[in-house]
């Protein structure tokens, strides 16, 4: 049955790369900055060297798996801070309206034309590469989805005539927003927040590609990738573990979404019949 | 002479794989020209009969049993064809809520002139003629001005009417109304009401008029019925009903409803209640459906479902302990 | 805008008087902004104990009044006082004070409760909110109001969705009264519920008024239920009040042409086809362009050339507490 699988697999990969990552220094076999011997520089995947050597020696399974804690540290609390600013903002345009409504309106609209990838770019150069500027980045541009969501989401609950008794009541907009708005609209906001994530880590990996984001020596996947761009022939195992590795926990945060959707928010589900 | 005949309906609800009985053992006729209500709360099935009368069930509902014939043939097994066919031009029906029910992209007056090209085989400039007609036939006033409006720019009754115009344009046998007036005001109801019985009276159509409000369709009809989760418990003229109910639900119904001029009466006193809720289809009562709540249930209600009687002044119930 | 606490008169619970409330729609950058008067000029008050009914079809502003009471919607002119607080709008603050004074009962009992509640937190919360702080008084209290709507102490840790439309209007009930108010709005209680247990919340609300003291306003369609349980009506028609007074003198005299034809558009199952005179044709006019001079005149069996040029007339005593806005009364 389709319901289940999606989540369980989803689950099951994202799950397994948050493991790896938390464990890496333990599943590791080598520190995967300072141990580089030039002696093995470049050996395809083997008995020792799970998935093969890059060109200076360093092992490319202990990177991976150190790249994992980078990966998911920024793909998570990125997408964390996105979802944080977008429902802040979506939840109380939409309750409030008025002015504040059309504001935060223009500056998603504004937001949405430009690329999001382009826009942390742009600060990603202002700001020189990093951990944090990377979160910043990404935290400040990809907010407008769930924005878009949390405000359309606040304007159909507003009119339960729920939350017209909790004025009626005496209850405070804030305490009505924070109590009676959004325990109510989590569903979507899940899904969103999770199938963001593939977003982010996948952001993260064009822009450490591009040099821009994590700078060589530290091991994050995309720059792991942008390394091992002009021996794709030669060196395949240099790019293809770094590139699965993406992909299989986009892929698990992908289908853990649509799971998460078929559960939490039935509505938007595709019809089945 | 009687133009419809249901008998024994059944319709079964499937939910996952099992099947439940949504609507049991129905029977009912309805002579040319008559008007006949089915009378009944959320879940009694009243809305589902009609729908499977109009051959418009859909899954998870299908008919399960029984037969329903128009002028003595057998309807209830016809291809979508053959029923698109009766539709309009002998069967009609309309719904409560118009917004939904009709186009909202074509003006209304074209919406009323596809009958006539559907099922008379009119050309164009003749069934928009015959539009605007059918228009002032329903007392909607500048008719001419009205049939270019889209549904959005019209009122509720206005709708309505249009509505009534479009199910009645091909002088169908019969016309059958779920619920048509539940959404509009009283004032508006009460018109639309009237103009229906005049002009199926006028063309000879038969009603049948579907309803929750046991006043509306005893004023409005002859003889009514009353279904009570998914059975017909009482079928009675529309006085008989009101004066000498026969089953304790329909007299538990007439009791409990405030109705005008009883306060200065009997004065303000505690209304009579049904107590228990209404069942859902999953979890029909054994025995009598309605045991639960009836004041005179006693062991054999509870276990044992209760056969036909028929009554004295014509009509029938189903009660171990009617009268 | 705010609320002043003045001592009013203790007799009166609420006093509504010249109330206008008035509506821009539209009026964005392109388009200009249309005017609804959706409450013109009504006057009110209730006594405690007092059932007050209000009755009239779409557009007739009932609802909009309800939420003026109850500080929803800001006015634009005329004063309301409730158990001696003056509204013009309130405040955040003034809006708890106002919340123990007034409640309001919602029609549609699906709509009404948070689905993410347990019962007990839907009433317990506004008596945290209120400064309730024991623990023990809250949880005495929410179980005494679970028992006087007909519910129990087990219900309290279910949720919403686990209970039928009686059971959840009960709920809603248990709501609007958790707080001990001394008003209670009721918008159609009983409309969106089956027929076979409308009689169970009405008798309900009919006892709870007894028990525990309490005046209603009673919005409802159903002149049945409103002539039920009202001790004096109002009509309303177009944001106006056409016709008021005693239950019994407007259902057994009703004056208004239009308090006429509500009557008279009830089915009525023992005279079929009843072509009365009192009956009201035509359309409800839309509140954005209500007729000139009085706004009852495009519908009326009994217009004369007086109504349609000069303003309807003020509402004119006719006799003991019944007024009634009409020239031809």
């Amino acid at each position: 049955m389709k319901l289940g699988a999606n989540l369980i697999i989803g689950g099951a990969l994202f799950l397994l790369a948050i493991v790896v990552g938390i464990l890496a220094p333990w599943i590791a076999h080598t520190d995967p900055v300072m141990d580089a011997n030039l002696m093995f520089a470049e050996e395809p995947p083997g008995r020792e060297f799970w998935f093969g050597t890059d060109a200076q020696g360093r092992d490319i399974y202990s990177r991976v798996v150190h790249g994992a804690r980078i990966s998911l540290t920024v793909g998570v609390f990125a997408q964390l801070i996105n979802t944080i600013i977008g429902t802040a903002l979506g939840l109380s345009a939409g309750y409030w309206g008025g002015w504040w409504d059309d504001f935060v309106t223009g500056l998603t609209n504004l937001l949405l034309a430009i690329p999001s990838l382009i826009f942390a770019l742009a600060i990603m150069a202002i700001l020189g590469p990093g951990l944090t500027s990377l979160l910043i980045a990404l935290g400040l541009t990809n907010w407008s989805f769930t924005c878009r969501l949390a405000r359309a989401s606040a304007l159909s609950l507003k009119s339960q005539s729920y939350v017209q008794a909790s004025k009626v009541l005496g209850y405070s907009h804030f305490r009505i927003m924070l109590t009676q708005l959004l325990p109510n609209m989590l569903g979507p906001l899940i899904v969103i927040g999770t199938l963001g994530m593939g977003g982010t880590i996948l952001a993260e990996a064009a822009l450490s590609f591009l040099g821009l984001g994590i700078r060589p020596p530290y091991p994050s996947w995309g720059s792991m990738l942008s390394e091992a761009r002009d021996q794709i022939t030669t060196a395949p195992w240099l790019s293809v573990f770094p590139g699965m590795a993406i992909f299989l926990t986009v892929l698990g945060l992908n289908l853990l979404g649509d799971g998460l959707r078929d559960i939490l928010d039935p509505q938007s589900r595709s019809r089945r019949l | 002479m009687t133009l419809l005949a249901v008998e024994n309906l059944r319709i079964d609800l499937a939910s996952g794989d099992k099947r439940h009985v949504a609507v049991d053992e129905v029977s009912f006729e309805i002579a040319r020209g008559e008007t006949f209500g089915l009378v009944g709360e959320s879940g009694c099935g009243k809305s589902i009969t009609a729908l499977a009368i109009m051959g418009l069930l859909q899954r998870p509902l299908m008919i399960g049993g029984g037969a329903i014939r128009l002028d003595g043939r057998a309807i209830q097994d016809l291809d979508q064809d053959e029923l698109q066919r009766l539709r309009g031009k002998r069967l009609a029906m309309i719904f409560q809520e118009p917004m939904t029910a009709l186009n909202p992209l074509l003006p209304v007056g074209r919406q009323i002139a596809e009958m006539f090209i559907l099922h008379e085989g009119a050309s164009w400039r003749e069934a928009e003629r015959r539009a605007i007609e059918v228009l002032a036939r329903v007392r909607v006033p500048a008719p001419e001005l009205r049939a270019r409006d889209f549904p959005h720019q019209l009122s509720g009754g206005m709708r309505q009417r249009v509505m009534i115009a479009i199910a009645l344009a091909c002088s169908p046998d019969l016309l059958i109304a779920d619920e048509p007036t539940t959404a509009l005001d009283v004032t508006v109801q009460s018109e639309i009401i009237d103009l229906m019985r005049e002009l199926c009276a006028a063309n000879g159509t038969a009603i049948l008029m579907i309803s929750h409000d046991l006043g509306l369709v005893a004023s409005m009809c002859r003889a009514v019925g009353v279904m009570y989760a998914g059975r017909l418990v009482e079928v009675r003229s529309s006085a008989d009903v009101f004066k000498a109910p026969a089953h304790p639900y329909t007299r538990g119904l007439v009791a409990s409803l405030p109705r005008l001029g009883s306060r200065a009466a009997v004065g303000q006193r505690r209304l009579q209640e049904i107590s228990g809720v209404v069942p859902s289809i999953a979890g029909f009562p054994p025995g009598c459906r309605f045991n639960p709540r009836c004041e005179r249930a006693t062991d054999v209600c509870r276990t044992d479902e209760p056969a036909i009687t028929s009554l004295a002044g014509g009509g029938f119930v189903r009660c171990h302990h009617h009268g | 805008m705010s609320v002043a606490i003045t001592m009013g008169d203790s007799a009166a619970l609420l006093e509504v008087e010249n109330l206008s409330v008035q509506f821009s729609v539209g009026g964005r950058l392109f388009a200009g902004a249309r005017t609804l008067r959706a409450v013109n000029g009504v006057n009110l008050s209730l006594r405690a104990g007092e059932c007050l009914g209000l009755v009239g079809e779409s557009g007739c502003g009932k609802s909009t009044v309800a939420l003026a009471i109850l500080g929803l919607v800001p006015t634009t002119g005329g004063a309301i006082t409730v158990d001696g607080m003056t509204i013009d709008a309130a405040g955040s603050i003034n809006r708890r004070r106002l919340a123990r004074s007034v409640q309001m009962v919602f029609q549609d009992p699906y709509a009404s409760l948070n689905p993410r509640q347990t019962v007990r937190r839907t009433l317990a919360d506004p008596l945290r909110l209120h400064g309730v702080a024991n623990r023990g008084e809250i949880e005495d209290r929410v179980i005494d109001m679970l028992k006087r709507v007909g519910l129990t102490a087990g219900h309290a840790d279910r949720y919403p969705h686990e209970f039928s439309g009686g059971q959840r209007q009960r709920i809603g009930i248990a709501r609007a009264l958790i707080l001990r108010p001394k008003l209670v709005i009721c918008d159609e209680p009983v409309s969106a519920l089956d027929v076979s247990i409308r009689a169970q919340i009405i008798n309900l609300l009919l006892e709870l008024k007894e028990s525990l003291g309490l005046s209603y306003i009673m919005i409802s369609h159903d002149l049945g239920v409103v002539e039920h349980m009202s001790d004096r009506v109002a009509v309303m028609y177009l944001g106006k009040i056409v016709e008021t007074g005693h239950w019994r003198a407007i259902f057994e005299r009703p004056s208004h042409p239009y308090t006429r034809g509500l009557i008279a558009a009830i089915p009525d199952p023992f005279a079929p086809a009843s072509a009365s005179a009192d009956k009201v044709r035509g359309e409800i006019p839309s509140p954005f362009a209500p007729p000139c001079g009085c706004a009852f005149h495009p519908r009326c069996p009994i217009v004369i050339d007086k109504c349609r040029a000069a303003p309807g007339p003020e509402l004119a005593r006719l006799d003991d507490a019944h007024e009634v806005s009409c020239w031809r009364a």
